[in-house]
């Protein structure tokens, strides 16, 4: 028996960052929102015993639960997909706050390039750069358009930053100053321009001095302690939706939180959504929340698979090239170097999860590609996060990985290596994508989301030269012995990479190729929006973060607009972008 | 008071070495147990040290049989042996974390998708085995001692340190026949917690004394480095443990 409850105006799936934000501006609004989440409530005072690598490193402790939900996996389409049976790869988070609790706080403006990546790589090296096999595409927006967005994002954040000389053109300056910088920074910095590069401070939500942002929440100045990977805030000192949104939308009276709360459907009748379904994850109670709009904030691939789940929208179809649900899967290309002082230690243990330096000259389209054989870049830099002894035993290559010679090099490395890594943009490709599984189901009897990712040529080409660089860092910066990052044979779902999964629900100017509007509105159902890293049409050089916090504020205006004036927000362009 | 400390683990280390136990020597079960058990922490090594309090969680809540617990703690002291640096692991008390894991939420496979149906998947697809933590280190541990007698005609633990690296290689190679799982998956399982067990915090049972930290020169759990995080020279640091946030 399905319990029905009272109609909202607005139900959100997930309270991470995504949800957080809409619910925090629809309720500042007068309007009344739910918003539902599968974990338990979480806070600063849950973070009290955070310093344990192991707990929450190690053993995910802050992270999704895979024994009642994964994905299964194959790297090709005529592989058999088997279940992700432990994280690896990726660390998608559960509980209020979402993985907006864990992140390191490293927060971008994609680039101009990227939102008319399609036209912009047309124009400069002609229809040809990429085969037909790239399904690239422009977003349906510009940059400038997003601009205030990113501005509203960073404010309600409080993010502490500098002027990056080749990034995205900024209106304001960042609401906080830059973090403190380091002697591993400086040398970074220093080295980089000795290679006539353009190094900067790393824009950070550790932020460098207390902050009260225009919603009136205070976030703290970060101490440096070196635990924001992987873990919650103890200070409240990392900006996430906990000391932010959530409280901002609680104190207008007008937001439900419900917690052990699973969306397992949307419900929906004649092209309208009429709200969700919802299991109570305590008791195995069915509820049904009706909603006038209806607002999918949950994980990229979360998203994606309520939406196939629903049977709402065209499922892609990687043999025609038809349908968008669950299309243009990208992941990022993570390059880089390691390099080993002879004579030095740092205090590589101290840190922040954005405490970096970077170089944006190899990112986007801030150099030639003329006679490369790839497109985009990525960003460099040395972040100093905090290193922590189980999962850090940095070797030369050939070092033994057990016994003597391991624990001797080891424990010589540990604070005698230094590592400048990239951020590399990953290309949508015809067979990249997520879809349904036929054979394995979640806790609650649906079918798990299926992934069929590969790194490409692209990807190949791309590793190979922002490794290169990297090494070039390393070298002037005075380290011994330099090692290039080497990528794996195939996509491996194992070893943690990162977490910044894109695309699925993805946004553009045209419904036969993307999902939603460029207001996250979905083409082929105005009152549900589907917001977050899912609408991303490729995945660029930077963390998500930022965009998807531009978006997120972009979306909530356009719920304001739509519960106001209804029908669809944007008028499509009929001129298909794809290649 | 660290002074003192420190002595204590400098001649607790030459006991474990004259013990033979570290180099492969012929030490029963129940002595070993002993050993780690009372004399090891104990009040009874010197008669200048401060009195120890005897480590009441040092007890198996997993293993049942003391030879297996054995054979576990060669394996681990093989993978971060004992050496100039400092302890190994089983100075560190890495087996009785390992123990202490294999009864609770990792041995028990808690947080993972167990349903199946399970098909051996491409080396990219990952972990893909019906058993459970702890049934995939029962299972290994006894197979080091069956292919310990195969090869050397001994139990594991009474191997010379060539002979069990030997054996340990064999099942790093998948050379090792196991049921519903590789030799070289029960290997890395044995290798990560092996490391787990000498850098996790204190708490869990291993790192004793913070030593795996010191040697790593790790400070554990610091507060802040806000006052030092500009600074040049390399901060040495004595380290702190989650008991200190109670």
């Amino acid at each position: 028996m399905v319990k029905k409850l009272d109609k909202v105006d607005a139900v959100t799936v997930g309270v991470g960052w995504t949800g957080g934000i809409i619910a925090a501006e629809l309720a500042k609004e007068g309007l009344n929102v739910v918003g539902l989440e599968r974990g338990s409530d979480r806070d600063t005072e849950d973070f009290q015993m955070i310093h344990d690598e192991y707990r929450y490193a190690v053993r995910y402790g802050l992270m999704q639960d895979t024994s009642k939900e994964t994905l299964t996996f194959r790297n090709k389409p005529d592989e058999r997909a088997l279940p992700m049976r432990q994280l690896g790869s990726f660390l998608p988070g559960e509980g209020v706050g979402g993985a907006g609790d864990h992140w390191n706080g490293q927060t971008w403006r994609f680039l101009p390039y990227d939102f008319q990546i399609k036209s912009e790589t047309d124009k400069e090296y002609g229809e040809d750069k990429l085969s037909e096999d790239y399904t690239l595409q422009d977003w349906g927006i510009t940059y400038d358009e997003l601009e205030p967005y990113f501005y509203k994002f960073e404010q309600t954040a409080g993010i502490s930053g500098e002027e990056n000389p080749l990034g995205a053109p900024r209106e304001n300056d960042y609401p906080t100053g830059p973090m403190k910088s380091s002697p591993i920074l400086d040398r970074f910095k220093e080295a980089a321009k000795n290679l006539e590069l353009h190094p900067f401070q790393m824009p950070s939500a550790n932020l460098s001095e207390q902050y009260e942002n225009p919603d009136g929440e205070t976030i703290n100045a970060c101490q440096y302690c070196g635990f924001c990977e992987r873990f919650g805030c103890e200070y409240g000192a990392k900006s996430s939706p906990n000391v932010t949104v959530i409280p901002t939308a609680m104190k207008t009276g007008n937001f439900e939180l419900r917690t052990d709360s699973n969306v397992v459907e949307v419900l929906h009748e004649n092209g309208k959504a009429t709200g969700v379904r919802y299991v109570d994850v305590k008791t195995g109670e069915e509820f049904e929340q009706p909603a006038d709009v209806v607002v999918l904030t949950s994980y990229v691939l979360n998203n994606t698979r309520l939406l196939l789940q629903s049977e709402i929208g065209e499922p892609y179809d990687p043999e025609t090239g038809e349908g968008v649900i669950g299309k243009n899967y990208c992941y990022q290309i993570t390059a880089g170097a390691d390099g080993y002082f002879e004579n030095e230690k740092f205090n590589t243990f101290m840190g922040a999860g954005s405490l970096g330096a970077t170089v944006d000259d190899f990112n986007g389209n801030n150099f030639d590609h003329t006679d490369l054989d790839f497109i985009h870049g990525g960003s460099l830099s040395i972040t100093q996060t905090g290193r922590r002894p189980i999962e850090s035993n940095p070797i030369p290559k050939d070092t033994p990985k057990w016994g003597k010679e391991f624990k001797e090099q080891s424990l010589h490395y540990f604070n005698r290596s230094l590592s400048v890594s990239a951020e590399g943009a990953s290309m949508p490709h015809r067979n990249n994508y997520l879809s349904l599984d036929e054979n394995y189901k979640d806790a609650y009897g649906n079918p798990l989301l299926k992934l069929t990712y590969d790194f490409t040529e692209q990807d190949r080409n791309l590793h190979k030269y922002l490794s290169e660089k990297a090494a070039d860092i390393l070298h002037e910066m005075g380290a011994d012995i330099v090692e290039e990052n080497e990528i794996s044979e195939h996509y491996d779902i194992v070893p943690y990479q990162t977490t910044h999964n894109t695309g699925g629900v993805i946004m553009g100017g045209d419904p036969e190729t993307s999902a939603v509007n460029n207001y996250s509105q979905m083409w082929d159902m105005d009152n549900l929006f589907v917001v977050g890293a899912s609408a991303f049409a490729h995945n660029s050089g930077y963390n998500p973060t930022g965009t998807l916090g531009a978006l997120a504020y972009r979306a909530a205006e356009g719920i304001i607009k739509f519960l106001d004036e209804g029908g669809q927000l944007v008028q499509a362009d009929k001129n298909s972008q794809l290649v | 008071m660290a002074d003192e400390s420190k002595g204590t683990k400098i001649s607790r280390r030459k006991f474990v070495k004259n013990s033979g136990y570290v180099a492969g020597g012929v030490v029963g079960g129940g002595l070993i147990g002993s050993l780690l058990g009372v004399n090891f922490g104990g009040t009874e090594q010197t008669s200048t040290a401060p009195a120890q309090e005897t480590k009441f969680n040092q007890a198996l809540m997993y293993f049942t049989r003391q030879a297996d617990f054995n054979t576990l703690g060669a394996a681990t002291e093989r993978i971060f042996p004992t050496d100039d640096n400092g302890p190994g692991a089983l100075e560190l008390g890495v087996p009785y974390f390992i123990d202490h894991q294999l009864a609770g939420a990792y041995g028990n496979n808690d947080n993972e998708y167990m349903q199946g149906p399970f098909y051996t998947g491409t080396p990219f697809q990952g972990y893909q085995s019906a058993l459970k933590r702890h049934e995939i280190f029962m299972q290994g541990i006894r197979a080091l001692d069956r292919e310990s007698e195969a090869n050397f005609n001994d139990s594991f633990t009474n191997l010379e340190e060539e002979q069990q690296d030997e054996i340990l290689q064999s099942f790093e190679a998948d050379e090792v026949e196991l049921k519903g799982v590789t030799s070289s998956e029960f290997f890395e399982m044995l290798r990560t917690a092996t490391l787990a067990g000498a850098y996790s915090d204190p708490l869990y049972g291993g790192n004793d004394d913070m030593e795996g930290w010191k040697m790593k020169e790790y400070p554990g759990s610091q507060m802040s480095y806000i006052n030092e995080i500009e600074d040049d020279d390399f901060k040495e640091i004595e380290p702190s443990a989650l008991n200190e946030h109670l």
